[in-house]
């Protein structure tokens, strides 16, 4: 969340077919080596791991405490339990990661109003942009699992007609708040992003604020934008598992993570299926805003002056 | 203001009218004195230019005209009425030293952002447009995006798009300041082309001297700390649209550069063989 993580997309991707395959050959190159390096160490070294002054820096090579890494993904593809009607693990953490997955994204959506309407504040009264960024950095050290329960006793307590509060609810408004974060401050950055030059063309043009916002600020805002609505994106689905966890909500991601992790000790290759099923949980949303980024690409042009 | 003024409906006034205009701003360091008792009227189709040595003002004083500042003391009208209602009834358009092109537009969608904000129609839009790319030999471009443009071509698509409303002043600040020789040159041509097309007055920031000379009717020379005008050098070129260009060889081009040379050293004579220094 640092700020060369907000910096303007500004590189045109202007890839070859080529060159996206190769891009993708690094990534699975990548994935490789990481589990040459875990079937290595596992081969390598001691049984008991390393201990240094009683502290333990390596683990165990274990199967227990390292399955294989073709152990893991063999048993994605068995049943889940011993029962005859149970799903494949696959199967099954598919399905909870689609539950999270929806959740994040109304967490993603709630984030991206709230960011917004921030940013518009902060963009429009210098006086809010002092008196509000400090408390919304803040808001950010706030440890997540000490007030997930508290949303949710709170949640708990509303009912409005035949509107009962849910507890994925809860999750979602702590996706949200993880999620707004990186979109204020990239928003807030791209409002202000249009040169004096342009503000005061807008300004001979004789338009206020709200035209200069729909015709200038917004669209010169696109380029911090979008990095802003990957990391919101990331950070959704990092809160709703999270939450998931700490409030205990059932069918997501965040609940078989804790559910298998506990049958470790019989079936350690298990607990791995939901550890991966989050890992493309957090690419899905990620990658889901480099669709957007293609679709807005003209907004990613930048001026070049002679 | 929604409506593209057919004809200049405007009372052929003076397009101009700055009357004992004071601008000091105001610094950290205490108050700087930007302009003192500026005096100018520019009348209804005149080019003059504003010449002068960094920080003497220029620009602060097409500002003024501009309403994008506002002057200390004095008055600023411009066809008659304050500078603010003349902003709000675009009745200038303005170019700067960078285009200032929105990169996300293409060429057309550029030229027609002031149409598109007073709300023309489409159909007008497209007509006004394709009419202004025409005035600037960029038609073959319209669909292409800044960055895909030179500079020069850069530049000619922002004075399209200050020429959009049919104003009938036109305020440039060193609008080919960034420019290549070759290209400075041609645009200026182009530049006297447009202004004898449109009929428009133009008040044109320069630190060039040959600039200023080749496109005015007037040079505006001004010295700085305070900024104010030291003299109005009046040129006596005969402009012929059709041998533009053989101007810049004449003697009365020459006759005027050296006219702004003497005014811009304060009057003292210049040495000859000594061109190009500038003794602030």
């Amino acid at each position: 969340m640092t700020a060369e993580n907000l910096a303007p997309a500004i590189r045109r991707r202007r890839g070859a077919p080529a060159r996206e395959l190769v891009r993708w050959g690094y990534g699975l190159l990548g994935i490789l080596v990481i589990a040459a390096a875990w079937e290595l160490y596992k081969f390598l070294g001691p049984a008991d791991g390393v201990v240094i002054a009683g502290a333990r820096v390596l683990p165990r090579t274990t199967d227990l405490a390292m399955p294989h890494t073709w152990d893991m993904v063999a048993r994605l593809f068995d049943p889940v339990t011993r029962s005859a009607t149970a799903n494949p693990l696959w199967l099954e953490v598919a399905l909870a990661a689609l539950t999270t997955l929806g959740i994040a994204a109304v967490g993603w959506l709630v984030g991206i109003v709230i960011g917004f309407l921030l940013a518009l504040v902060m963009q429009r009264w210098r006086l809010a942009e002092w008196g509000l960024l400090p408390w919304i950095i803040l808001s950010q050290t706030v440890p997540l699992i000490a007030f997930a329960p508290i949303v949710r006793s709170w949640g708990s307590r509303i009912e409005i007609g035949a509107f009962e509060w849910q507890d994925w609810m809860s999750v979602a408004v702590i996706a949200s708040y993880l999620a707004f974060f990186p979109i204020a401050v990239g928003a807030l950055k791209g409002l202000q992003s249009p040169d004096v030059i342009h503000t005061e063309l807008m300004r001979t043009y004789g338009v206020g604020w709200w035209k200069t916002l729909l015709k200038l600020r917004i669209p010169a805002s696109v380029p911090y934008l979008l990095p802003a609505l990957r990391l919101g994106a990331a950070n959704a689905v990092v809160g709703a598992v999270v939450a998931e966890v700490s409030t205990g909500m059932q069918g997501g991601i965040g609940r078989i993570l804790i559910q298998y992790a506990g049958q470790a000790s019989g079936d350690p290759s298990k607990a791995w299926g939901p550890i991966f099923g989050s890992i493309v949980l957090g690419l899905a949303a990620a990658g889901s805003v480099a669709i957007l980024g293609a679709i807005l690409r003209n907004y990613r042009r930048v001026e070049i002056n002679a | 203001m929604t409506q593209l003024p057919e004809s200049s409906s405007a009372p052929r006034s003076d397009a101009v009218s700055v009357k004992a205009v004071d601008k000091t701003f105001d610094t950290r360091s205490g108050q700087v004195q930007a302009l003192t008792s500026i005096d100018l009227t520019v009348s209804a189709g005149e080019f003059v230019s504003l010449i002068g040595p960094s920080g003497c003002g220029k620009s602060t004083l097409m500002r003024l005209i501009a309403d994008l500042d506002q002057p200390t003391a004095g008055s600023v009208t411009v066809f008659g009425k304050t500078a603010s209602q003349a902003r709000r009834d675009q009745d200038y358009g303005i170019a700067f030293q960078q285009a200032g092109l929105l990169p996300w537009r293409t060429v057309a969608a550029n030229v027609g952002l002031p149409l598109e904000l007073h709300g023309a129609s489409s159909s007008a839009r497209s007509a006004r447009v394709a009419e202004l790319l025409d005035m600037v030999g960029l038609s073959d471009f319209a669909d292409r995006y800044p960055d895909q443009l030179s500079g020069g071509m850069q530049q000619r698509v922002a004075i399209a798009r200050s020429l959009a409303e049919k104003p009938d002043l036109l305020l440039m600040d060193e609008p080919f300041g960034a420019l290549d020789e070759m290209t400075r040159e041609r645009m200026q041509t182009e530049l006297l082309r447009i202004c004898a097309e449109t009929g428009a007055a133009v008040v044109f920031v320069t630190h060039s001297i040959p600039e200023a000379v080749y496109l005015s009717d007037r040079v505006v020379v001004m010295s700085p700390r305070p900024g104010r005008i030291q003299e109005i050098v009046p040129m006596a070129l005969t402009r012929d649209p059709e041998h533009a260009e053989a101007l810049r060889e004449e003697r009365a081009f020459f006759d005027g550069v050296t006219a702004v040379r003497e005014a811009l050293h304060t009057g003292s004579p210049v040495p000859t063989g000594a061109r190009g220094v500038e003794n602030r």
